[in-house]
């Protein structure tokens, strides 16, 4: 899909802000590229899509070198995203999302068709076509500066930092969104970040660069359990090592696999007996099946006790929920982030099947604390018990 | 004061048309003077934008032509050109060149250079960067240097009158001229101030209308909390 060959930037000569790279990218892959800021990631980035021009060596796309093509065509042909999202402002949204279909020459039923179903990809509802811009929160505008990039259907998509202007809980959604996004539609994705929790979410293969030179390459397992040096462990950081390392992978091996719960229908006296018999103050609310509606606790049903019979009467509250087969390290860092006590844990159909405490998180930091020494202490007694024999 | 209003009643009643004719002529020079600036400047002011080198002597000497007192400028192109319309409209031209010049100057330069890469990289060329992009952006702080060009040039065009160029200057000097004149020259005045008022409200209105940061009507807003998602 992509290479590069020897390909470098030098500025004035002697600066290299980008030193022999090569590598390969095929089709449908998540790459990220990561480094501290001015490793010259952003630059390998530009340099696909010809924003800037290399100054040595060759990069293909799809077999045919970039350098040869022209630039304005080849820029329709890539999607590109950057952090400061770059709406138009005087244009509604549906001529933002299908500008480059309008460079492309598209007929107007053609483009208004696709920017319905670009809008549907990220369950916003079409009035927001009219919209403009300004009206809509950072998450949304993001969210439509992705499908502008979607919009004439490239295969390859550029994105620079798209997420980090963003606050912690709407990019932690919409990098959901975004994974899921990709896996269902496969497009191959550059996607350049300094945030490692993002790269370790999103990433089919990490690129880490340093000064302009790749460091190591590899998945997001790789690189966790084999660091190439000094710079990697430091850059991924000594807890997510250690939580890697701990033997708990997945949410479903540490969550309480018995949650307290009560179904829509039930009254609420008979919620406020069952917190009474497991000695809890807040239930998690299940329809008949299994499928999670929310939460309701001790104060929600003492405000509506008078007025209500049934649970289903209450105004539910939301919660973030995290999928059984996340991995621990991303769903943790989630758990801290937003200060919540605990996370229901949802299958594929939202259907509750456990959840993730606080404790839960105890035990995952005495194994990883407590682990490794315990493992030395029974080797240790072995070793001295066979001396003894 | 009654008198006085009874005066410029019966001005009016009797030389309607006469008025009205002089104040078409007097908004049409003033019109006609910012249009052909407006021709020059815009796209003048889009290649300094464009090479910033030009741009400092460019609005350097458009300064330097709007500090001459207009009746020294209007003497001056009299000589040149000599005495009618034509002379007051050149030189409404020449001082149109700066506010027309420096706000589209301004406006092209002003437009975020993150909206003009994002442009670049969704593959738009150099022509539809300026066309999609950079000329909506400024198109409203442009129409507010066209505004008040236009303010400027209806009072000039009311000194055009000792030239020779007729307007409302021309009712304003015969007022002048006769004894008693009071009425005949608030006849002139009057009509004067309202039409630079009211092309003021007019071209304030358009800035507004071409305002590039768009919002749908009000009425639609309604729903917008429960568009927004989880």
């Amino acid at each position: 899909m992509l290479t590069f060959e020897h390909v470098s930037k030098i500025y004035n000569g002697e600066n290299y802000a980008v030193k022999n790279l090569s590598f390969e990218i095929d089709r449908g892959e998540f790459i990220v590229f990561i480094g501290p800021s001015g490793c010259g990631k952003t630059t390998t980035m530009k340099m696909i899509n010809r924003l800037i021009d290399p100054t040595e060596g060759v990069i293909t796309i799809d077999g045919h070198d970039a350098q040869v093509q022209d630039a304005v065509q080849l820029r329709r042909d890539i999607g590109y995203v950057i952090q400061q999202i770059g709406l138009f402002p005087h244009m509604s949204i549906q001529e933002n999302v299908t500008l480059v279909p309008k460079l492309m020459n598209w007929s107007k039923e053609k483009r208004k068709e696709r920017a319905k179903e670009l809008l549907a990809l990220v369950d916003m509802e079409e009035e927001f076509l009219a919209r403009y811009p300004n009206e809509l929160s950072g998450g949304q505008q993001q969210r439509v500066g992705v499908l502008r990039a979607l919009a004439a259907d490239p295969p390859l998509i550029l994105m620079d930092e798209p997420f980090g202007a963003l606050d912690p809980i709407t990019r932690d959604t919409l990098q959901d969104e975004f994974k899921k996004l990709q896996q269902r539609i496969g497009k191959t994705i550059i996607f350049v970040t300094h945030d490692m929790d993002e790269a370790l979410k999103l990433a089919d293969r990490i690129v880490m660069l340093r000064e302009g030179e790749i460091v190591q390459m590899g998945t997001p397992d790789e690189i966790l359990s084999a660091p190439a040096n000094a710079f990697v462990e430091d850059f991924i950081g000594k807890d997510r090592l250690l939580q890697s390392r701990a033997t708990v992978q997945t949410v479903e091996q540490l969550m309480n696999i018995t949650p307290a719960t009560i179904t829509e229908t039930a009254t609420t006296s008979k919620a406020v007996q069952v917190m009474r018999e497991k000695r809890v103050d807040a239930l998690l609310v299940t329809n008949e099946y299994g499928t999670l509606k929310g939460y309701v606790d001790i104060e929600m049903i003492e405000s509506h006790r008078k007025q209500s019979e049934n649970i289903s009467d209450i105004h539910l509250t939301t919660l973030h929920t995290v999928k059984k087969d996340a991995y621990v390290r991303d769903s943790v860092s989630r758990i801290l982030k937003l200060g919540v006590s605990y996370v229901p844990v949802v299958d594929d159909d939202m259907r509750l099947v456990g959840i993730l405490t606080r404790a839960s998180l105890v035990d995952l930091v005495y194994d990883s604390i407590w682990g490794d020494e315990g493992a030395a202490a029974d080797e240790q007694e072995a070793v001295l018990e066979e001396t003894i024999l | 004061m009654f008198e006085l209003i009874g005066d410029l009643v019966t001005y009016y009643s009797q030389n309607f048309s006469y008025v009205a004719q002089e104040f078409y002529r007097h908004f049409l020079m003033a019109a006609y003077g910012v249009l052909f600036a407006a021709i020059v400047s815009i796209p003048l002011g889009v290649v300094i934008a464009r090479y910033g080198r030009l741009s400092n002597g460019v609005i350097q000497l458009a300064n330097i032509i709007q500090t001459i007192p207009h009746l020294a400028m209007l003497s001056m192109l009299m000589l040149a050109i000599g005495l009618g319309a034509n002379t007051v409209v050149v030189a409404l031209f020449l001082y149109s060149i700066l506010p027309i010049l420096k706000n589209t100057y301004t406006g092209i330069v002003n437009v975020d250079q993150v909206l003009l890469d994002s442009g670049r990289a969704m593959g738009m060329t150099k022509g539809q960067i300026l066309r999609m992009v950079e000329l909506p952006l400024a198109l409203s702080v442009i129409m507010a240097g066209l505004r008040n060009a236009l303010v400027i040039a209806i009072g000039i065009v009311a000194i055009g009158a000792f030239f020779g160029a007729g307007g409302m200057g021309d009712i304003i000097i015969r007022g002048t001229n006769v004894t008693d004149g009071t009425a005949i020259i608030l006849a002139g005045a009057i009509p004067t101030a309202l039409m630079a008022i009211i092309a003021d409200l007019i071209m304030g209105t358009l800035e507004k209308v071409f305002h590039p940061v768009k919002s749908t009507p009000k009425d639609k807003t309604g729903t917008e909390k429960e568009a927004e998602p989880a």
